[in-house]
């Protein structure tokens, strides 16, 4: 079966996963579309961010299916360098190469991965790095920049592979309050630009203003899901409320 | 040269102060054979147990438990057995069995007593730098192993663009002690006739008596080719510095 745009771009489908005997994700669903900006919002250790490890095969699951492009991605045949092409993802905690430049950071796995030529490469990631405002910062090694910085230059090494799905797992949560704007800003851009985003945030006036739908997880399964005014406004399950009216 | 010669020789006519290598062209070629030796030995066996150290660190990290246990007995082997007694073990023992037939029809060693020395010496300080580039290894952060996976990189490709040049800058202190001792430790060559300093220097000294000036001059010998090594090591280390980068 091929995909094809009008069908989910990312579908998630029953899932479960344990780490041993603590069980994670209690059976969760939910399909994204192309373009789609979607955030998954809940308390710590509801599974949120285990869920989109999961979706780029970081975690493996023990039941259900998660499928982006008509792939399944939990399949011992899966051609893992496929599905990273398709997927990017940016975490909490940056994680950029330490001992190359910003510039190398973008440019290192275009190169190395999918062996593309080096002119272009740096053609491409200077023009990244200038989209996600660093221009001048080309040089700098990631201890140089800022958590701000460190995180734009993370987000735009994950561009650099062209994916068609972006992953955040609460990318401004190690973050100063005034530097999370300038991540959320160049977020804002890449979905305005059409990208899908699948985050999860504890931002939620960014969830309201940006997202198509809005999933609310809690103790491995989700609690109550909608478009952002319905469910910021008019939630309708206690959980959902009580988590509501402590971070709002 | 005539002057310098004449230096020695006056040292030695008024002074009582032997440095035949200073004015015997015979003893300064076999001298100078033998600290040309003494680098190759050491430059080879840096070289080889390197390679040796981050092939074995990769295969250590490996998902198949043979390949593990395998290197768990190779660094058993040799960190647990005397670097002489591996010497002779391989020169001796091994040596013995390798051999091929020469033109003269006679069995020849297939491999040379240099060759034995700089293989001997490899595994024994690739055994140690092994585990020097495995504590490297386990300073690398897991979510920066786990940042390139999710970019595409394979285990191999993670390992020889992130996962190695990191670990290398947090092993260097360690590095630099292992190779340090790889250096003295050529010095074991002897043992096997391999013609290094200390060989050629017990043969000058056996022919001349001049035992004392010999021992000053192969101090000071293995002091220089120890500071030059540091100083390489040194280099290594500040050009391997990360700007605004912890280790």
């Amino acid at each position: 079966m091929t995909w094809t745009p009008d069908q989910p771009i990312v579908s998630i489908h029953n899932v479960q996963k344990s780490f041993g005997a603590l069980e994670v994700l209690k059976g969760i669903s939910m399909d994204i579309m192309k373009g789609e900006v979607i955030c998954i919002i809940g308390p710590s250790g509801s599974g949120k961010s285990t869920l989109i490890r999961c979706i780029n095969a970081l975690n493996d699951i023990q039941g259900g299916s998660i499928t982006v492009e008509g792939q399944e991605v939990h399949d011992d045949n899966l051609d893992q360098l496929e599905l990273r092409k398709k997927v990017g993802m940016v975490f909490q905690q940056y994680n950029l190469f330490p001992h190359k430049t910003a510039l190398q950071n973008v440019m290192m796995a275009p190169l190395k991965v999918l062996k593309q030529n080096r002119a272009d490469v740096e053609q491409r990631a200077r023009a990244l790095l200038k989209k996600v405002r660093l221009e001048g910062k080309e040089n700098n090694y990631p201890g140089e920049l800022s958590g701000g910085q460190q995180q734009r230059v993370a987000i735009a090494r994950s561009l650099a592979m062209n994916p068609d799905v972006m992953l955040f797992d609460e990318v401004t949560a190690a973050l100063d309050p005034e530097t999370v704007k300038e991540v959320l800003v160049t977020i804002k851009d890449l979905a305005a630009e059409g990208m899908t985003c699948i985050l999860v945030t504890h931002e939620m006036g960014f969830a309201r203003e940006l997202a198509d739908h809005i999933y609310f997880t809690d103790k491995g399964v989700i609690v109550e899901h909608g478009p952002p005014a319905t469910f910021f406004d008019n939630a309708q399950d206690p959980r959902t409320r009580e988590f509501l009216s402590q971070v709002l | 040269m005539e002057s310098f010669e004449a230096f020695f020789s006056w040292l030695y006519s008024d002074h009582g102060i032997n440095l035949t290598i200073g004015y015997d062209s015979y003893d300064r070629g076999r001298f100078l054979d033998g600290v040309w030796t003494t680098i190759k030995l050491s430059v080879l066996s840096i070289l080889f147990s390197l390679i040796i150290g981050a092939v074995g660190a990769w295969v250590q990290g490996s998902p198949l438990r043979i390949l593990r246990v395998f290197i768990g007995f190779f660094i058993a082997f040799f960190r647990n057995t005397p670097p002489l007694v591996q010497l002779y073990f391989f020169y001796f023992a091994v040596g013995t069995v390798l051999r091929v037939t020469g033109e003269n029809g006679l069995p020849q060693p297939l491999v040379s007593n240099f060759g034995w020395a700089v293989i001997s010496l490899s595994l024994f300080a690739g055994a140690l730098n092994v585990e020097i580039f495995r504590s490297g290894i386990e300073a690398v952060p897991k979510s920066t192993i786990e940042a390139s996976e999710a970019l595409g990189f394979n285990r191999l490709q993670t390992y020889a663009y992130i996962v190695l040049p990191l670990a290398v800058r947090v092993a260097l202190p360690s590095l630099g002690t292992n190779l340090v001792n790889l250096v003295k430790t050529t010095t074991l060559a002897y043992a096997i006739a391999v013609p290094e300093i200390l060989y050629a220097s017990a043969q000058i000294w056996s022919d001349e008596l001049n035992v004392r000036e010999m021992m000053n001059v192969l101090l000071l010998s293995y002091i220089g080719l120890v500071a030059i090594l540091v100083w390489v090591l040194h280099r290594w280390e500040k050009a391997l510095r990360i700007p605004g980068y912890g280790v």
